[in-house]
């Protein structure tokens, strides 16, 4: 973990509500875990004192580059629309603990919305080691789908519904992961950006005892595990416990989220 | 050579610059170098485990934010056996700030707390928005401050520095009742009782509703604050509030601080402390100013 800037390749829309970003991270060398995050200085520090946290959309280890996927929600987004190729950008990380994988079978990943940002890095990781990656991605309207052809393009089996199209309720999606547990050998689950969803992945992966991860957000001061801005409950055994999302998290086992 | 060193009563600091308490952890270490400090002041802890409070737990304000953490604390013999050991290799004397939630608790603490040779000052936090109802804090009242002061005094030897609320009419009445309580030292102050409400969803944008506001908007109030204190007792003072660079904690040395903290300009960049040190001194360099000790206090009225 550390500070260091870096130089802006691309930022550019990517649809309506979401953008891409492309940093040069050649003067850095470190492992960058999918589900880990950067804590990232989006704008004037008189109007966006704190930093954004944002997960790894994909870095890549050859090239050097780090790409991050994003919501445009309030104004610190806004503010990183702003910069421009060539600008710096300041950053901490890599933060946080990352998605592990399961020893083998194969995975899958269930998105809702920019969470999916957070799955795609899982999905390249797995990918690269050729496990078997199916991808639910559940959006507002099919303009909101992010990443299919990417997703399909490395390899990962993309399954789409959307609340347009009345396909994302949580019947539809359980009754779409049971078919897939049960043909493609699914062995471990992971969820990121739904807390029925959530709810959902936490029940199958109990009732079909596989290994699941969940992705958590939170709202973040330091980022780093000074703060206690970020703490949210998770069971362990049979006590609940304060945790810290940035430093003990973002990636949980889905067993320990506290759900309501 | 430049000299940084400041007294706060019997201790001597190699700079005047030290982290806010809440703001600050050994986490940092990697990004910040620790051993530049004047001091280290971890956490406020409590006497038994707290949970903190509902998030979300901070919200953005403009040049600054609003936190309402609480204190989230696993008890003080947690913090004897796990916190004070975790920074033992660092060389900055570490000053623990103690929160109770009533003079009793920070009895205890102050006497548990004192056979801790680790220690070297208590920063009593009878300021925090975050912990009692609607932002109530024993700093608010001058009589309980002094109360406060006498009970804590009489249980321990080690320098004792009363963190001041802003959140008074008039915060000279409470600085002169903390130094008639036996307070070696203030800190000039806790976070500002605050409210913000996200327009769209017209909720609050603290869990907690109010929070304490911190961060750069806050430095010209500090800056009063730390004047009038300074005009009203003796004391040696450390500024808390707003400072982002080395020019705002010349600002408050001139007003009367003896010594600065650093919180939310941490959260912004992790190494602001070191670079507001350097600022310093290119400043005294700049003035030719041999020792920042000579500026305490010595805004120009004339
Ligand atoms: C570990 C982690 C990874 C994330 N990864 C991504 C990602 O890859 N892509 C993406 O689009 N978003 C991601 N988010 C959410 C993203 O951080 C927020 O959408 C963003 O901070 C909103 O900032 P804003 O200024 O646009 O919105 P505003 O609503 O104006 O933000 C105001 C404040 O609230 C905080 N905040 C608001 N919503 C969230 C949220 N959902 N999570 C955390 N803080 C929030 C902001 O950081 C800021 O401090 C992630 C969040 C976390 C905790
Ligand atoms: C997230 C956060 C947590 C804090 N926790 C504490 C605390 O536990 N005890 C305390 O005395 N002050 C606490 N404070 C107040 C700071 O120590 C400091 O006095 C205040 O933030 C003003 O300084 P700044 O503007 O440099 O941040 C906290 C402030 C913040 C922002
Ligand atoms: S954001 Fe500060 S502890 Fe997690």
């Amino acid at each position: 973990m550390k500070t260091f800037n870096a130089k802006i390749m691309t930022n550019q829309s990517v649809s309506t509500r979401y953008w891409q970003i492309t940093l040069d991270v050649s003067a850095i060398d470190m492992p960058v875990q999918p589900g880990q995050f950067f804590h990232i200085q989006c704008g004037d520090a008189w109007k966006n004192p704190l930093r954004r946290p944002l997960s790894v959309y994909h870095y890549n280890r050859e090239l050097r580059t780090l790409e991050f996927l994003y919501l445009v929600k309030g104004t610190g987004t806004q503010q990183l629309t702003l910069k421009k190729k060539g600008d710096m950008l300041n950053l901490i990380g890599p933060l946080g603990q990352g998605f592990t994988l399961p020893e083998q079978g194969a995975l899958l990943l269930v998105a809702r919305g920019v969470g999916v940002a957070t799955l795609h890095a899982l999905a390249r990781e797995a990918r690269s080691e050729n496990k078997r990656v199916h991808v639910i991605i559940s959006a507002r309207t099919p303009e909101d789908l992010l990443t299919v052809e990417t997703l399909t393009h490395i390899g990962a089996t993309v399954h789409t519904v959307t609340d347009e199209e009345e396909t994302s309720s949580v019947e539809s999606v359980r009754s779409l992961s049971e078919k897939l547990i049960r043909e493609e050998g699914i062995s471990a689950i992971y969820t990121c950006g739904s807390r029925r969803l959530s709810k959902l992945v936490q029940e199958l992966a109990d009732e079909y005892q596989l290994k699941g991860e969940l992705a958590t957000e939170a709202h973040m001061a330091c980022g780093i595990g000074d703060c206690y801005a970020c703490a949210c409950t998770i069971r362990k055994g049979n006590q609940l416990k304060t945790v810290r999302v940035c430093t003990d998290g973002p990636v949980f086992p889905i067993s320990q989220a506290v759900l309501q | 050579m430049t000299d940084l060193t400041v007294k706060i009563s019997s201790l001597t600091l190699k700079n005047p610059i030290m982290p806010a308490s809440g703001t600050f952890g050994s986490e940092l270490a990697p990004l910040l170098d620790i051993n530049r400090l004047g001091a280290i002041v971890p956490k406020s802890i409590t006497l038994s485990e707290r949970g903190g409070n509902q998030t979300p737990r901070v919200c953005e304000t403009d040049g600054g934010m609003i936190n309402s953490i609480g204190i989230q604390s696993k008890g003080i013999e947690h913090y004897i056996a796990n916190i004070l050991p975790s920074y033992q290799d660092f060389e900055p004397p570490l000053i623990a700030s103690i929160s109770g939630e009533s003079i009793e608790e920070f009895e205890n603490l102050a006497e548990r707390l004192d056979r801790e040779p680790s220690v070297a000052a208590l920063e009593l936090n009878i300021s925090c928005p975050n912990l009692r109802d609607h932002g109530q804090a024993f700093g608010m009242s001058a009589d309980t401050t002094y109360q406060l002061l006498g009970k804590v005094r009489a249980v321990t030897t080690k320098p004792l520095i009363a963190k001041l609320t802003p959140n008074v009419t008039r915060i000279q009445d409470i600085a002169e009742a903390a130094e008639r309580g036996g307070a070696d030292a203030l800190t000039v102050a806790n976070t500002f009782l605050a409210m913000a409400i996200d327009t769209e969803s017209r909720k609050p944008r603290i869990g907690n509703v109010m929070g304490g506001l911190s961060g750069a908007a806050v430095k010209p109030l500090i800056v009063r604050f730390i004047y009038q204190v300074h005009q009203a007792t003796n004391l040696p003072i450390i500024g808390s509030g707003g400072v982002m660079n080395g020019q705002d904690a010349i600002e408050m040395i001139l007003a009367g601080a003896s010594a600065v903290q650093v919180g939310t300009a941490t959260f912004i960049q992790p190494n602001a402390m070191n670079t507001i040190t350097d600022e310093i001194t290119d400043y005294l360099v700049r003035h030719h100013i041999s020792a920042v000790k000579d500026l305490i206090g010595q805004v120009n009225l004339d």
